[in-house]
């Protein structure tokens, strides 16, 4: 069974090989987006130890918190005209936005990547018909798209994590689909396809072993960019009323939205902190986004030495810069 | 299919349209439809004894065979009839036309802040590639696509709005100037200018900056990005290499021949973006109580009216495939090799 193991740790160390080759700007993003989705996905996982309060706790030892206090050193970021704890409900947050965009991101991949590999694959009336079913979805606003979805669901789901991430999954599909479809077809045609091809192996066989682990590099850079999308998606169905019920978990979006009528009055500290963490967080992941983007995508891609050796099949590639 | 002429591509491309508006409405009415439930005695609330809601039903059409729905609906929006409301009986025409308006108006003013924002950055940091110019230009389109139209409409209105009190926070006009004013296209901006009634092109004005502002800078944030790729691009392509060649000094390159090509995907770029811009638009609106169609849209679903919803949704649908349409018609006019 070494040969698992070879088969396993070598793809892998290649893979990664351009994520420790990088360097200036690249790297520099791809480290500080690391981090700020670290740290995020830390307080979404140890929420009920680090934060100090629950996200709807408006009381402690029987004495009701202040309505729409300042920050002060009992509630740093303040409090909402509930009496709850500003802080306890930006941590909750990110319990939230993780748990949402976990499950959204899952199923639209679980969706989009086989229905663009058959697609890409095989051609024809099936290809034809998805493409231009995705591609009329693609065409629509998403956040439309998952308004609609989030509003007809509230009537038998109801609104909870599960809806919203319905929602979200429905609008990014087609991109899935169009990513790994346009990929598909332009590596269908590579001549080590075609050998495998000539040799006999089922459709199954070559999607699998040779055009899969060819395309799916694709996917990091464009789901943790989705994720960042997805975050600022579920915030606008949260802003918007649709997100997920207030008593079951806190929610930036509808926060900010509930952080509206207080701005009238000057009370910045209800809509700030949840608008920081969203800014914050979809920065990150963009910046990782980008920072993978730009350290596997042989196009933008710069390294310290001269040329790209790709092992396997390829003619060595001209270094694109320097 | 080499040497096809510009009518014949735009023959092809208008054909194609077809399709794509059936599947779009297709799917509207599927959506909308097969949702469980029954529309009227959603719209209408619990309160409404159920023959008064059968009766509804009925005359709306909605117990019909699902075929004859879809037919009844393909036919009437052939006909240009969206329908009217099921709770405030406005037709859709009317609200398209109104509140259609406020948005263009709205829309129109981002656009033209994303694209100055999102080319002057996006030209500069993909010229000055891994330089600090580059880094900050690029940090500031992430950070202005990281930021919910929302977060920062609110953040704008706390500001200028609360605390110094510089610009309204709210609506498309002070209601006095919405009153005197009289209707000739909708859009206020040109009503004003109409009637040469500066005073309140001054109120229209101060009422568009915060939101055209705040909608404008997210949708800088993609501009930004897509620019800086392109002039990244541009700038390695052989043309450019040769001008190089030639002995033409560096600036006149970048200038001349590298930033123009890289602005010609922009028009695109601008097209794709129109889905996203009305989606920030509804969130926009919503935000600074704009009278426009996203609000309309935000108000209708609340208020769960199925009727109004399609046909805003439907309305929506063919606007994104009208400008995609425009935008390949200008592509093929500007750039010949897009027809063959």
């Amino acid at each position: 069974m070494a040969s698992v193991s070879s088969r396993v740790v070598q793809p892998v160390a290649r893979a990664t090989k351009p994520i420790r080759e990088a360097h200036g700007v690249a790297r520099a993003m791809l480290w500080t987006g690391a981090a700020i989705t670290l740290f995020f996905v830390v307080l979404a996982l140890f929420a009920p130890w680090i934060s100090p309060y629950n996200f709807n706790q408006y009381k402690s030892n029987g004495v009701r918190f202040p309505q729409l206090a300042h920050p002060s050193s009992k509630h740093w970021m303040g409090t909402t005209v509930q009496s709850s704890d500003v802080m306890a409900r930006v941590i909750y947050g990110a319990q939230t936005e993780l748990k949402v965009v976990v499950i959204a991101l899952v199923m639209a991949l679980v969706v989009g990547v086989p229905l663009g590999l058959l697609s890409g694959y095989f051609g024809g009336w099936i290809d034809r018909v998805l493409v231009l079913l995705m591609d009329a979805m693609f065409a629509f606003p998403y956040l439309l798209i998952a308004i609609v979805i989030a509003f007809l669901l509230s009537n038998t789901i109801g609104q909870g994590v599960l809806t919203a991430a319905i929602a979200i999954t429905v609008a990014y599909v087609p991109l899935y689909f169009r990513v790994v479809r346009n990929h598909v077809i332009s590596v269908r045609e590579e001549p080590y396809v075609d050998a495998a091809r000539a040799l006999g192996a089922k459709p199954r066989t070559v999607i699998r072993r040779y055009v899969f682990f060819n395309v799916v590099q694709n996917v990091p850079p464009i789901a943790t960019l989705n994720a960042a999308d997805a975050i600022l998606l579920l915030a606008a169905l949260g802003f918007l009323g649709y997100g997920i019920q207030p008593s079951s978990g806190a929610e930036w979006g509808y926060d900010i939205n509930r952080a509206v009528s207080d701005a009238s009055s000057g009370i910045w500290w209800t809509g700030l902190f949840p608008g920081l963490a969203i800014v914050l967080l979809v920065t990150g992941l963009t910046l990782l986004g980008e920072g993978l983007n730009e350290t596997l995508n042989p196009v933008l891609r710069r390294r310290r030495f001269g040329r790209i050796q790709f092992e396997l099949f390829e003619e060595p590639v001209p270094a694109l810069d320097e | 299919m080499p040497g096809t002429s510009l009518r014949t591509y735009l023959l092809t491309r208008l054909a194609l349209v077809v399709p794509m508006v059936l599947i779009l409405l297709t799917l509207v009415f599927l959506l909308m439809r097969v949702a469980p439930g029954n529309p009227i005695s959603a719209a209408l609330g619990g309160h409404v004894p159920p023959a008064v809601i059968n009766q509804i039903t009925h005359q709306l059409g909605f117990d019909r065979p699902l075929w004859r729905q879809y037919v009844d609906y393909l036919w009437d929006i052939l006909r240009g009839n969206f329908g009217t409301t099921i709770t405030d009986h406005r037709p859709l025409s009317q609200i398209i036309l109104v509140n259609g308006a406020a948005t263009l108006e709205l829309t129109f003013f981002a656009m033209l802040v994303a694209i100055v924002v999102g080319v002057v950055i996006g030209l500069v940091a993909g010229r000055y590639r891994d330089t600090s110019l580059d880094v900050f230009g690029r940090l500031f389109g992430i950070v202005a696509y990281a930021t919910p139209v929302f977060f920062l409409g609110l953040m704008a209105q706390l500001v200028f709005g609360v605390w110094l009190g510089w610009l309204p926070t709210s609506d498309q006009a002070s209601p006095i100037t919405q009153a005197l004013l009289p209707t000739h296209t909708n859009i206020l901006f040109i009503d004003a200018i109409i009637d040469r009634n500066w005073a309140a092109l001054w109120d229209i004005v101060q009422h568009l900056i915060l939101p055209s502002i705040t909608l404008g800078l997210a949708t800088a944030g993609i501009f930004i990005r897509l620019i800086r790729v392109n002039v990244i691009r541009t700038l390695r392509d052989d043309y450019i290499e040769a001008a190089r060649a030639r002995g033409i000094n560096e600036r006149d390159v970048v200038y001349h021949h590298a930033f123009k090509n890289a602005l010609v995907p922009v028009i695109t770029v601008v097209g794709l973006n129109m889905a996203l811009l009305l989606g920030g638009a509804v969130l926009t609106e919503t935000t600074f109580n704009w009278p426009g169609i996203g609000h309309a849209l935000v108000t209708y679903l609340e208020n769960r009216d199925y009727t109004a919803v399609q046909g805003i949704i439907v309305v929506f649908a063919l606007v994104v495939v009208f400008v995609s349409v425009l935008v390949d018609f200008i592509n093929a006019y500007v750039d010949p090799r897009i027809r063959y």
